[in-house]
């Protein structure tokens, strides 16, 4: 086991050193220039006073060193917390405006994530071998999982929110709202919420449901299904070794699909103008703000590896198949 | 006469297709006695395994045309699932084709043995001492209760299939191929440890489906060979292996090599032809067309008869 953890744990560390230094990367390969977007701002008219808040910002934000000494620095401050001076909000540090968005994207994206994969396969398992089920719900789980977060999103906007009137389509609560801990308060931010969450939800729901029921079918023919029904086991005995073992492949599923869940996220964020991590990209991206859109990823990118190691651990510990491979020291 | 165990009259079974009716099994009856070790044997296609699975659980494709089956008395209701399942385990048992795969790869095999035995309603810490006991019978320690079954070899996976099974002392016990996927070895050691069982009283009657006649006349009392969905005889081992009476059995025998023999100046015969589809099959016997002794009258069917004491055949050529 722990050699098992230790190789697993290498693995992560080096994809997060990969994936880290492409984020670093990737803004400075990108055409604009965020200094000149402040400059523009200043409108200062002669070229001196120009040349002086150049060599300032630049000197402020780092882009004076070269290349090797900016990756260099980028990490030294990363282990310090630090991740730099945002463009957009300046002065603002980046790791503040980050950690005032990203609770609103966990409070998006986890529950959506764990809700729809345990309803989805709890419903899928449930309209495998129902005729009737079958026929009618899985259809819907297919336009479900075909359909865009964003297009969704947009639909529930106008239909729940514009025509019925039910729900606010846009903010994470009121205008004339105060933030604080009472119920008025938090009844807001629930209602808020529930759009935004509702079209993640569905389209996951969709997918997995889809799985899980093809998944069951598959396991309820298998020979030790066979076995446990010939020697007279109840239908619920096998039903649930069948969705025991269904579940498996959806676990690694889970973690296939996460960086695409969070994506999805990041698209309904911008459609419900919620302000987390998504909405942060989208005016960084808009602003040219490096260090922003820096930060936002290097917590997408931690967020999927931790969450991927969770269900690699997990799936250790209920699939004792991969528990023999790790004993015998292979792959 | 010993007591009738199994009765099975006129037992037919068709799998339902979208081509029409497969007749997979057309018309068996034999009898099994108290004690009797039946080998059922015959090439794929036979029905052997559709007659061993519609004595226990048919699959949905399977509808019993007519005929009926009863186990010590009582008639088996063999086309209804619901009302099978008093019989499974208790009455009937099955060790599958896929002992290998037959248990659950998540589950401790001692856990998946503890739940199915209470899901059946029965006081497991009454059978444990008996599982223990029977597990050491057949080589295996306690401690196989606490593995995974990827953790045991196929061999080891086998024998616990046949505690399992014959763990509540069923009357009728079918074993399906189960020796197909075993090394030779493993093979005789099977077969003997299942015939051990009936010695000890664990099960009543067996029926052994193999496709290898060397390896059932060893333990088997009878065998009942089968051709395209009818029994084609049916005798003693020895009186099947050594004085066989249907030109099947006696084509299918020549087929194959003779136990000892390591060489011999005869070239083994096959028998040419194929069998008969049984989407639409011929009237009369079916064997007809790859038999060197038909003449006319085998256009009608043949009855499976009592030729002598304990031996039936199903062939005009073979009355009296």
């Amino acid at each position: 086991m722990r050699r098992y953890l230790a190789r697993k744990i290498l693995v992560y560390a080096l994809t997060f050193v990969a994936a880290v230094s492409i984020n670093w990367l990737i803004p400075r390969l990108m055409p604009g220039d965020p200094v000149r977007t402040m400059l523009s701002r200043g409108s200062a008219g002669d070229p001196e006073t120009m040349q002086a808040m150049r060599d300032y910002y630049e000197s402020v934000f780092g882009l004076d060193q070269p290349a090797w000494q900016q990756y260099i620095n980028f990490w030294t401050s990363l282990f310090q917390g630090d991740l730099g001076i945002s463009v957009w909000l300046f002065p603002q540090p980046v790791t503040g405006i980050l950690l005032d968005a990203v609770p609103y994207t966990l409070a998006l994206l986890l529950p959506a994530i764990l809700l729809s994969w345990i309803a989805g396969n709890r419903f899928g398992a449930f309209a495998a071998r129902s005729r009737w089920l079958d026929n009618t719900l899985l259809p819907l789980g297919y336009i479900l999982t075909a359909t865009p977060y964003m297009w969704l999103g947009i639909l529930l906007a106008w239909g729940l929110g514009v025509v019925a009137g039910w729900f606010p389509t846009a903010g994470a609560y009121g205008f004339s709202s105060i933030p604080g801990w009472n119920w008025t308060f938090a009844w807001d931010l629930v209602m808020h919420w529930f759009l935004p969450f509702a079209s993640l939800f569905l389209v996951a729901f969709g997918g997995w449901a889809i799985g899980m029921r093809n998944l069951i079918i598959y396991e309820l023919e298998a020979e030790y299904s066979n076995y446990l029904e010939a020697l007279g086991a109840p239908r619920k005995l096998v039903r649930r070794y069948a969705f025991r073992n269904a579940v498996l492949p959806q676990m690694t599923g889970l973690a296939v699909q996460l960086g695409t869940i969070v994506a999805g996220a990041l698209l309904t964020e911008i459609v419900f103008g919620y302000p987390g991590l998504g909405n942060l990209i989208l005016q960084a991206l808009n602003n040219r703000d490096f260090f922003l859109l820096q930060g936002a990823f290097l917590f997408i990118v931690v967020g999927v590896l931790i969450a991927n190691f969770v269900v690699d651990v997990v799936y250790v510990v209920i699939d004792p198949r991969t528990r023999t491979q790790m004993q015998g020291g292979g792959a | 006469m010993r007591r009738v165990s199994l009765d099975v009259t006129d037992l037919a079974v068709y799998y339902r297709t979208l081509r029409g009716d497969v007749r997979a099994l057309d018309g068996v009856s034999f009898s099994l006695a108290d004690g009797e070790i039946m080998g059922l044997a015959g090439e794929s296609g036979s029905g052997k395994s559709t007659l061993a699975k519609s004595l226990i659980r048919m699959d949905g494709r399977m509808r019993r045309i007519r005929g009926r089956v009863e186990l010590d008395g009582t008639e088996l209701p063999v086309d209804d699932q619901r009302a099978m399942v008093p019989f499974r385990f208790h009455e009937v048992s099955l060790i599958p084709q896929y002992a290998m795969s037959a248990l659950n790869p998540t589950r401790r095999i001692g856990r998946m043995i503890r739940e199915l035995i209470r899901s059946r309603g029965i006081d497991y810490t009454a059978v444990h001492p008996e599982l223990l006991r029977r597990l050491e019978l057949v080589g295996l320690d306690a401690q196989v209760l606490d593995r995974f079954p990827i953790e045991l070899s196929g061999g080891m996976k086998q024998r616990v299939v046949m505690v399992l099974s014959t763990l509540l002392d069923p009357s009728l016990l079918i074993a399906d191929e189960v020796t197909s996927a075993l090394d030779v070895t493993t093979q005789r050691s099977v077969a003997e440890a299942l015939a051990g069982f009936r010695d000890r009283g664990f099960i009543t009657s067996m029926i052994f489906v193999t496709h290898d006649l060397a390896l059932v006349h060893q333990i088997a009392d009878t065998i009942m060979v089968m051709y395209a969905g009818r029994p084609a005889e049916k005798a003693s081992s020895r009186t099947v292996i050594e004085a066989p009476r249907h030109p099947y059995t006696r084509m299918l025998l020549s087929s194959l090599p003779e136990v000892g023999v390591t060489f011999s100046g005869k070239r083994l015969e096959g028998i040419p032809g194929q069998p008969p589809g049984l989407l639409d099959p011929p009237e009369g016997c079916r064997f007809r067309d790859r038999c060197p002794l038909a003449f006319a009258k085998c256009a009608e069917e043949p009855p499976f008869t009592e030729v002598a004491p304990g031996h039936w055949a199903a062939c005009w050529k073979v009355e009296g």
